[in-house]
């Protein structure tokens, strides 16, 4: 490796860390200002890549119409993002975090149709960019122009926003908002329009990110999530609404990934996730962030937990009973889809339990589903086939990888836990695509069946039955239990809870690891009742499923998991037979957020409540 | 009840030449005293002098630069908040903490079951551990009425006397309460300050708090320390206090209004 070499490496580390800064940045402005955490700015980044590409296609080739294209394309993202501020998000500001997620993750899958149905699935080459297709040699190691060019813009629009921000009117108007936007509401500003004018600038932002991607990579329909995991981690890193600080973080992850390419490819990810926890750590608020001083408004105060009613006991017992009488009412393929939401209803129940009682909410629960799978799935291959034991180790390996990352993660809190626990996962996520020796990556792990006494369809959903039905069962007895209690108390006021002598670090780590455990249960049987196991069930879209099952069922009621995970199974299995089923799951997911915040099962209990059929909260 | 009321006086927190300064600033600055079983104290002073600091400091929330705090005889500077709850200081906000969505006797509950080290447990019902004594507790304090609702629909009077309840869970021998009756109307103030003097007498524990309420003060409280800028500047009863030259300086720049309104409620 001469120095030359190592030069030139670092000055792709730069270039890739341009346009990581321009979608990071985006984010950041748009977190630190309307506090959500915005899924959907990756589907910008992709759009705008599909847009400048489209346009230079069409225009003459020349200068003058490639950077031209660029900039329209980013300022039509930057209007579509106004508009899905103004349709969408502007109604769910004070929604609960959560919520906010799950609905800007219906626009990522609205926009992956719409931009499917506009411009085609097959993936896109561009031509370089007229005026920069040369080389330049420094070293003697050949460095494309048009690189050198993407490393000059970060610091141009580094400088940009910085002027914007700290020498306008509106730049101050901003960062005040970032501190204390219901103060900037009180002094008599306009919020809305302050609100929606930073999403333009935020998507803006992103789009240009992904047009000056067009000369460089190729343009497909997997963009948007995989930025959006990589932006996520420079916004964290740099701390959440700092500028600079983004800047930084992306100059750092994207030599991090030019350096790391060499020495291990394939696992960059991993290394950007493993400093990224590193630097949580040390600084919880990001590099340059600042502590978040204002509690988020929004979560409703839950109600105290009370003991089941009699009609509830026996609405109880007649579901058991029901679901004892699967195998003998339905056909095949009602038993499998049925095992199907049993395993879905523990895995939601995991999730609930540890975001609902306890307010850690995880963006990446499927890393312990996934776990629990491929742990079961290797027992079996390795191990003389066993199921029994698969079974037995699984969960014991989900267990003890959320007691490492539960390690890590409990000691944040809110937007960085989150994102923490979305970290761990993607690590998951890594291993499992890249180390395909083991793994079988990709292509993933097939031919693990049940043991022979265990082949029927009938006896495979009564062990899924006793196994994830008796799981969730005990999660409600734990929730019910101290333990769970002491949770409870933890998310109300960990203050509270320290001062009666309760280490709650301690608590909430072991609550992390029985929330894993349980996915890892789930994860386990799940593998066996597909007979397969492939990478995706540790990807984004398997835990934002989790999050979607307990936000349908609702956060604050405990049958809410299981409800959630039945009516998503279903809806699923109904819908993904139609085309652009992704945008209808999408439509359903943000009209859900945007009218029913309280679930299909705390919809029903309010309305029991109403009829006197259930305790409900006293009035004042 | 393990404190058992001693006609003799014994010393329950000793508090030697305590120091802690933020950048330069000394926030407590050789602060000594000491606090006697069955004894209602007050630490007074102007905002900023370092009642909080102090506060934090004997109950382990920050620790000291210099100086000792000892209980009942044990050294326990530096030592964290869960170790000093245990050997029986409980302590009550200046804003309420309680848990807004678990009932009034929950939350007592929630004390006793930390106290019974119970809190690993994961088979048994939280609502149903000792339900007893959780409402004797909040009988103490008044609230036994009020048991089943919501700790987050509670009134403020309702949630500092729901916090008392919640300190005196693993029947401490010293209460630390942090302006006990900010945000509270008058009458509720000499009501919750008569309901801790009756504990204080009944139990023979000792508690110290802070307070801008004068009136509550010099109603209530048998020995009164006044910190001004981190240093103690004067201790002893009301009228010695209510007399010292330093303390009508600190509080009025030296005007008599002090003394006159003292004297209205004595």
């Amino acid at each position: 490796m001469t120095a030359g070499f190592i030069f030139a490496q670092f000055l792709t580390g730069l270039s890739s860390a341009s346009s990581l800064f321009l979608v990071a940045s985006g984010l950041s402005l748009i977190f630190g200002v309307t506090r959500i955490v915005n899924f959907a700015h990756g589907s910008f980044y992709m759009l705008g890549a599909y847009l400048a590409y489209h346009l230079i296609e069409w225009l003459p080739t020349g200068i003058l119409p490639f950077w031209g294209s660029v900039i329209c394309a980013a300022l039509i993202v930057g209007v579509v993002g106004v508009i899905v501020e103004v349709v969408i998000l502007r109604r769910i500001y004070h929604a609960p975090e959560l919520f906010q997620l799950v609905a800007t993750f219906g626009i990522v899958l609205v926009m992956q149709d719409a931009i499917f149905a506009l411009f085609g699935g097959e993936d896109k080459f561009g031509s370089r960019a007229p005026g920069l297709n040369g080389v330049v040699r420094i070293f003697d190691e050949p460095i494309p122009q048009y690189d050198l060019a993407l490393i000059a813009l970060g610091p141009v629009v580094l400088i940009s926003v910085w002027l914007l921000l700290n020498k306008t009117r509106w730049g101050t108007l901003v960062r005040a908002a970032t501190q204390d936007r219901d103060m900037v509401a009180a002094l008599g500003v306009n919020q809305a329009w302050l609100f929606t004018s930073v999403f333009f600038l935020g998507s803006a932002l992103a789009g240009l990110g992904g047009a000056v991607q067009v000369p460089r990579e190729s343009i497909n329909l997997l963009m948007d999530l995989s930025i959006i995991a990589e932006a996520f981690v420079v916004v964290v890193i740099g701390g959440m609404g700092s500028i600079v600080g983004a800047f930084l973080a992306a100059v750092l992850i994207g030599e991090l990934n030019a350096f790391g390419i060499l020495i291990m490819p394939q696992i960059t990810i991993v290394l950007a996730f493993l400093v990224m926890a590193v630097v949580l750590i040390v600084r919880p608020w990001g590099l340059l962030g600042k502590p978040d001083a204002i509690q988020h408004a929004g979560d409703q105060i839950d109600m105290p937990l009370r003991e089941a009613s009699l009609p509830g006991k026996l609405v109880g017992l007649l579901v058991i009973a029901a679901l004892v009488a699967v195998p003998y009412v339905l056909d095949d393929f009602g038993i499998v889809l049925a095992t199907d939401i049993i395993i879905f209803a523990l895995f939601a129940a995991s999730l609930h339990f540890l975001m609902g009682n306890s307010g850690m909410v995880s963006f990446g629960h499927a890393a312990y589903f996934a776990l629990g799978a491929y742990a079961s799935a290797l027992v079996f291959r390795h191990l003389g086939g066993s199921m029994e034991l698969a079974l037995l180790i699984g969960p014991i390996a989900a267990v003890v990888g959320a007691l490492v990352f539960g390690w890590f993660c409990v000691r944040l809190s809110g937007v960085y836990l989150a994102m923490l626990t979305l970290a761990a996962a993607q690590i998951i996520w890594s291993i499992t695509y890249s180390w395909g020796d083991v793994t079988g990556g990709d292509d993933g792990m097939l031919g693990i069946w049940p043991s022979e006494w265990a082949r029927s369809k009938p006896v495979f959903y009564y062990l899924t039955l006793v196994l994830c039905g008796g799981g969730v069962l005990i999660l409600r007895k734990i929730t019910h239990a101290p333990f769970g209690y002491v949770l409870r108390g933890g998310r109300d006021s960990s203050v509270r809870t320290e001062s009666i002598g309760i280490h709650l670090l301690r608590h909430r780590h072991f609550g992390f690891a029985v929330a894993g455990l349980f996915a890892g249960i789930a994860g386990s049987i799940y593998v066996f009742s597909k007979g397969s196991i492939f990478p995706d069930e540790a990807a984004i879209p398997r835990s934002i499923d989790g999050l979607v099952m307990v936000l349908l069922g609702g956060v604050h009621t405990l049958a809410g998991p299981l409800v959630g995970a039945g009516v998503f199974r279903l809806l699923e299995d109904w819908i993904s037979r139609l085309d652009f089923w992704r945008a209808i799951l999408g439509t359903i997911i943000i009209v859900l957020v945007v009218v029913a915040p309280q679930g299909i099962a705390g919809f029903f209990h309010t309305l029991a409540i109403r009829f006197g059929l259930a305790k409900g909260r006293e009035s004042l | 009840m393990s404190a058992q009321v001693n006609m003799a006086t014994t010393e329950v927190l000793r508090v030697d030449t305590l120091c802690k300064s933020f950048g330069g600033v000394d926030a407590v600055d050789n602060v000594s005293f000491t606090v006697q079983q069955s004894e209602l104290l007050a630490l007074i002073g102007p905002n900023g002098a370092g009642k909080t600091t102090c506060f934090n400091m004997l109950n382990g929330q920050l620790k000291p630069d210099r100086g000792t705090v000892s209980l009942m005889g044990e050294n326990i500077t530096g030592w964290d908040p869960r170790r000093v709850w245990r050997r029986g200081v409980g302590r009550t906000f200046q804003i309420t903490a309680t848990y807004s969505s678990m009932t009034v006797a929950e939350n007592v509950q929630m004390a006793l079951i930390a106290r019974h080290r119970k809190t690993f447990s994961l088979f048994s019902r939280a609502t149903r551990l000792y339900v007893t004594e959780a409402l004797t507790l909040l009988e103490l304090v008044g609230m036994q009425s009020q048991a089943q609702r919501s700790a987050g629909i509670l009134a403020y009077g309702d949630l500092k006397r729901l916090e008392l309840a919640i300190a005196l869970a693993h029947d401490p021998v010293l209460l630390l309460m942090d302006e006990p009756t900010a945000g509270m109307a008058p009458g509720e103030r000499a009501e919750l300050m008569e309901l801790t003097a009756g504990i204080v007498a009944e139990r023979g524990l000792s508690v110290l708090f802070t307070e801008h309420d004068m009136d509550v003060v010099f109603g209530h409280a048998d020995r009164i320390m006044v910190l001004n800028r981190g240093q103690l500047i004067a201790q002893g009863d009301a009228d010695t206090i209510r007399n010292d030259k330093q303390v009508q300086d600190v509080y009025l720049g030296g005007g008599s209004m002090f003394a006159a309104e003292g004297s209205d409620h004595a």
